[in-house]
């Protein structure tokens, strides 16, 4: 779909035509990214297998041949012919094939090289409990190498296997690890201005195209600069030495580097202030590389003078940029995880086994969560029996209970969470014991999913009609010998799932249906569904359900199921339309079991009220980044796991828990934070206590604080907390009174930089 | 007597639109030279009282870039900019400016093609509106030592 949309991106003109069995997009927004791409993007999708791929030799045109497999009544009419399936070929100019991924070859040998098990594919089976960790203790998988899946699959299983190791190297913590020491901080708020200006050749990547020795004699003469110089590398090891030792020479307390971008280099010429005892936000970069020689390579002439104004305006900045200060804040060596399913006890144990103190506050009186209701698991692609969720739920159990550093709030619930990333204080709830108040520097939201219990298909109208938890139950508790069902139907895509993909509802489905085949071998079993979504390795139970006898009949939206109990036959009549033949099936079945999706449990809307994080449009908790951070809100400090973020399966939160756990170390290895620099400040004395920074601040920081005192004796004005707040610069933009600085990027300080442009160039200067 | 070149300020949000900026660097992409980018942390940060004072004192065109919609690193700061961006182009009319000298664009930090071509575009649009009407379109005189315009 991603490639389809960006070729119609790239060119409106392009018709894309999808050929797909099943339309897997079982992430989360992905079904909703889908059915974009069929309806704004007018991408076409047909579902067979194409029979046919010629090329025609004189156009070169590809022509396929596919047979539509389009009925009269659907979207998409086509003439029904004798066979009932109509045989279409059509010509393209590309034909793109999705191969899927593989295993290499070097890859394969570095696994026989270290020693792990590897299965006939080449891909590194984990055990399901411990999805991250190889045959071989002390070696880790994370990513593809495990199991064909995307990004943010990978980047959680990258995460979760750090923290593994983390745990295994925590009595070793910081050992070797080697501490900077930068000179203290000079003290030049009472200094006149002295900026030094170093222009950088990059090679020829700037000299090649503008004129850097000019630059540089013009920079020597703008207000404020004493020394300016040019550099073939500025970034080189001896130009910062260079850098340095000018610093000292020319008694300089600001600094300009004219050179490639900030969003790269910035971090190393602020660390060469330090090191010269200047404050890091005395520097500014000049990007005339970026975003001068590499764009006007063609007139060097305008690159120049373009360079020359860029550098102008760089100095007229930096010369009103102050010593900003970061807090410093002492880390509460404490977590608080918040759900006792399988994800929360796993987030506890990895961040206890690593040596922190964890909290963890569960609402009913036993853990668990939903892996109480999970009777039997997937089984592995090796052949090896599944292993029993009970048992890992008692193992779970045990070890929490018994850890010393695990604190078990049952029957609690958050009620309020204060503070900021590192200094959190929050209030718990707790049934017939008075509240309890808890310290500590990370939370981590494992609330989990519920299974949706809806009106659809008659749920709760008849006992023959069950969700998929309560067959399983019923499954688990089945004695031997006993007779089954004659036939069971199982209908996917039930309520919210017909909107956005569940993600675990053909995998249980499946699940419960090889079960019910190895308890009762005369049932049947018909799937009515709408794609099979079993992904990665799950691919293998579907072929084992289709070889076993389970039937797969395909609807659509347009021919949805019917479920009627008022019959007066044994069985429930469910009718179906199967989309391969056409026809419409009437079904009588003993049990039909409903494939519910997991929805967001229970009081998530509030929790995430409370806590100030925000969820999607389906309610589940909202991650910073769905790609790049999925298991930590744009909140610091709070993270994510399991399936409060999205339904996923067993191994899936497990590892999600530990890369939470993995992000919430990287803040309880640390003995303090700092934070702050470029941050909001409210000028008290213009504050007019208007609300309007409150009302429109991303993450709520600024509060109303009755004891400060504003404008004409206003008693209430707003407050920042410097140590939380992000630098945005929102509030500061919508201040009616313009009473609110953004550090850094004060009004003046970016005035003086646009009014600079707008000086005229020396005298002689054409352009 | 020559005439001064036009002044086209790109306030360009750090995470997206500057670098999309970036981007269009690296791939080496063409554009015209008078876009002067001025980073903000975010579009959110835009003081619309701030781009008055930049038409006041000699912008020409003014390019507010930002993430896409949605996709706001501090979640909706360039909404904000945007609901701003059409109160100062309500002013501009008001005062006998063109509105179209200031415009707001969206895009992700790899869109390094669509910022070229936004700039590209917004500086021919100013080109044919012309150079702000009110700075003089010719100099005579040298700029002050202290950098200041000439008033």
């Amino acid at each position: 779909a991603k490639e389809a949309v960006m070729a119609r991106e790239h060119d409106p003109e392009t018709s894309v035509h999808v050929f797909m069995m099943d339309m897997r997009a079982f992430s989360k927004g992905y079904e909703a990214y889908y059915q974009r791409a069929r309806e704004q993007y007018g991408i076409q999708y047909t579902r067979c297998r194409i029979s046919a791929l010629r090329e025609d030799p004189e156009s070169h045109d590809l022509f396929v041949r596919y047979a539509s497999g389009q009925w009269p009544g659907a979207s998409g009419e086509k003439e029904l012919t004798t066979d009932h399936s109509p045989l279409t070929t059509d010509s393209f100019d590309l034909v793109v094939l999705s191969v899927g991924m593989e295993i290499s070859e070097p890859v394969r040998r570095l696994g026989r090289d270290l020693g792990v098990e590897l299965d006939d594919y080449g891909f590194c089976h984990t055990a399901l409990f411990q999805p991250l960790e190889t045959s071989r203790p002390g070696i880790y998988a994370a990513g593809p190498f495990r199991e064909p899946k995307d990004i943010p699959e990978s980047v959680i299983d990258a995460s979760g296997a750090a923290a593994a190791a983390s745990a295994l190297l925590a009595p070793s913590r910081g050992r070797l690890a080697r501490f900077v020491e930068y000179p203290p901080e000079r003290a030049i708020t009472q200094e006149e201005p002295r900026l030094g200006v170093f222009v950088c050749h990059c090679g020829s990547n700037i000299a090649g195209f503008l004129d850097v020795p000019d630059v540089t004699a013009y920079a020597s003469h703008l207000p404020g600069v004493v020394h300016a110089d040019h550099l073939l590398y500025a970034c080189s090891q001896d130009s910062t030495a260079t850098i340095q030792r000018r610093i000292a020479e020319h008694n300089l307390n600001r600094v300009v580097v004219a050179s490639c971008t900030p969003l790269t280099h910035a971090p190393l010429f602020q660390d060469v202030l330090r090191q010269a005892g200047l404050n890091e936000f005395l520097l500014t970069m000049a990007n005339i590389r970026n975003q001068c020689s590499w764009v006007h390579s063609e007139d060097r002439q305008a690159a120049t003078a373009k360079a020359k104004d860029l550098v102008r305006m760089a100095v007229a900045r930096t010369v009103t940029l102050e010593p900003l200060t970061r807090q410093t804040v002492a880390v509460a060596e404490a977590a608080l995880v918040i759900g006792g399913g399988p994800a929360g006890m796993t987030a506890c144990l990895t961040l206890a086994d690593q040596g922190y103190a964890v909290h963890l506050v569960e609402r009913e009186p036993k853990l668990g969560g939903n892996l109480r209701h999970i009777h039997t698991l997937l089984p592995p692609s090796d052949g090896s029996p599944a292993p029993d969720p009970q048992r890992l739920l008692a193992d779970l159990e045990g070890r929490v209970t018994a850890h010393p550093r695990i604190t078990l709030h049952l029957e609690a619930e958050v009620e309020d969470v204060h503070g900021f990333v590192g200094n959190f204080t929050s209030r718990i709830r707790r049934t017939n014991q008075p509240d309890d108040s808890i310290g500590h520097s990370v939370l981590v939201v494992a609330v989990g999913a519920q299974e949706y219990r809806g009106p659809e298909y008659g749920y709760g109208t008849d006992a023959r009609i069950l969700t998929q938890q309560e067959f399983e139950a019923r499954l688990s508790s089945t004695a031997d010998g006993s007779r089954g069902p004659r036939r069971v139907v199982m209908i996917q895509c039930v309520g919210p799932a017909e909107q956005t993909c569940a993600r675990t509802c053909c995998a249980t489905a499946l699940k419960n249906a090889l079960r019910l085949k190895d308890l009762h071998p005369a049932s049947e079993v018909v799937v009515l569904y709408r794609d099979m979504r079993t992904y990665g390795f799950k691919e293998r139970l579907y072929t084992q359900a289709r070889s076993r006898g389970v039937v797969f009949m395909r609807y659509d939206e347009d021919h949805k199921p019917h479920v009627d109990v008022s019959r007066q036959g044994p069985g429930v009549r469910v009718t179906a339309w199967d989309g391969a033949s056409g026809e419409t099936m009437a079904i009588d079945a003993d049990l039909v079991v409903l494939s519910m999706p997991m929805v967001p449990s229970e009081g998530s809307r509030h929790l995430a009220t409370t806590l100030k994080v925000p969820v999607d449009a389906d309610g589940w908790f909202l991650e910073a980044h769905v790609k790049l951070r999925p298991v930590e809100f744009a909140n610091s400090g709070i993270y994510l796991a399991g399936a409060a973020h999205y339904p996923k399966l067993l191994d899936e939160s497990l590892a999600q828990a530990q890369a939470a756990a993995s992000r919430a170390a990287t803040i309880l290895a640390r003995p303090t934070l700092s934070s702050g620099g470029v941050v909001a400040m409210v000028n008290e004395a213009a504050c007019v206590g208007c609300l309007t920074c409150v009302r429109v601040c991303p993450l709520g920081i600024p509060v109303v604080d009755a004891a400060r005192v504003g404008i004409g004796g206003t008693m209430g004005t707003a407050y920042i907390e410097p140590t939380i707040c992000q630098g945005c610069g929102t509030c500061v933009g919508e201040c009616p009174a313009g009473a609110i600085e953004l550090l850094h990027y004060r009004h003046h300080q970016v005035e003086q930089q646009v009014m600079s442009l707008f000086a005229e160039p020396a005298v002689g200067e054409a352009r | 007597m020559a005439e001064r070149p036009l002044h086209i300020v790109a306030y360009c949000c750090h995470y997206c639109a500057y670098a999309a900026a970036d981007l269009a660097g690296v791939l080496r992409l063409r554009y015209p030279a008078e876009t002067r980018i001025v980073e903000l942390p975010c579009t959110g940060r835009l003081d619309p009282l701030e781009v008055l004072h930049a038409f006041e004192h000699g912008a020409d065109g003014v390019m507010v870039a930002g993430c896409l919609e949605g996709d706001c690193h501090f979640r909706a700061g360039n909404l904000n900019a945007r609901r701003r961006v059409g109160r100062i182009q309500e002013l501009l009319s008001r005062v006998g400016l063109e509105p179209g000298r200031i415009e707001m664009v969206n895009m992700s930090s790899a869109m390094g093609r669509q910022f070229a071509d936004a700039a590209a575009r917004i500086t021919e649009q100013i080109r044919a509106l012309g150079p702000s009407p009110l700075y003089p379109p010719i100099h005579a005189t040298a700029a002050a030592p202290d950098g200041a315009p000439p008033s």
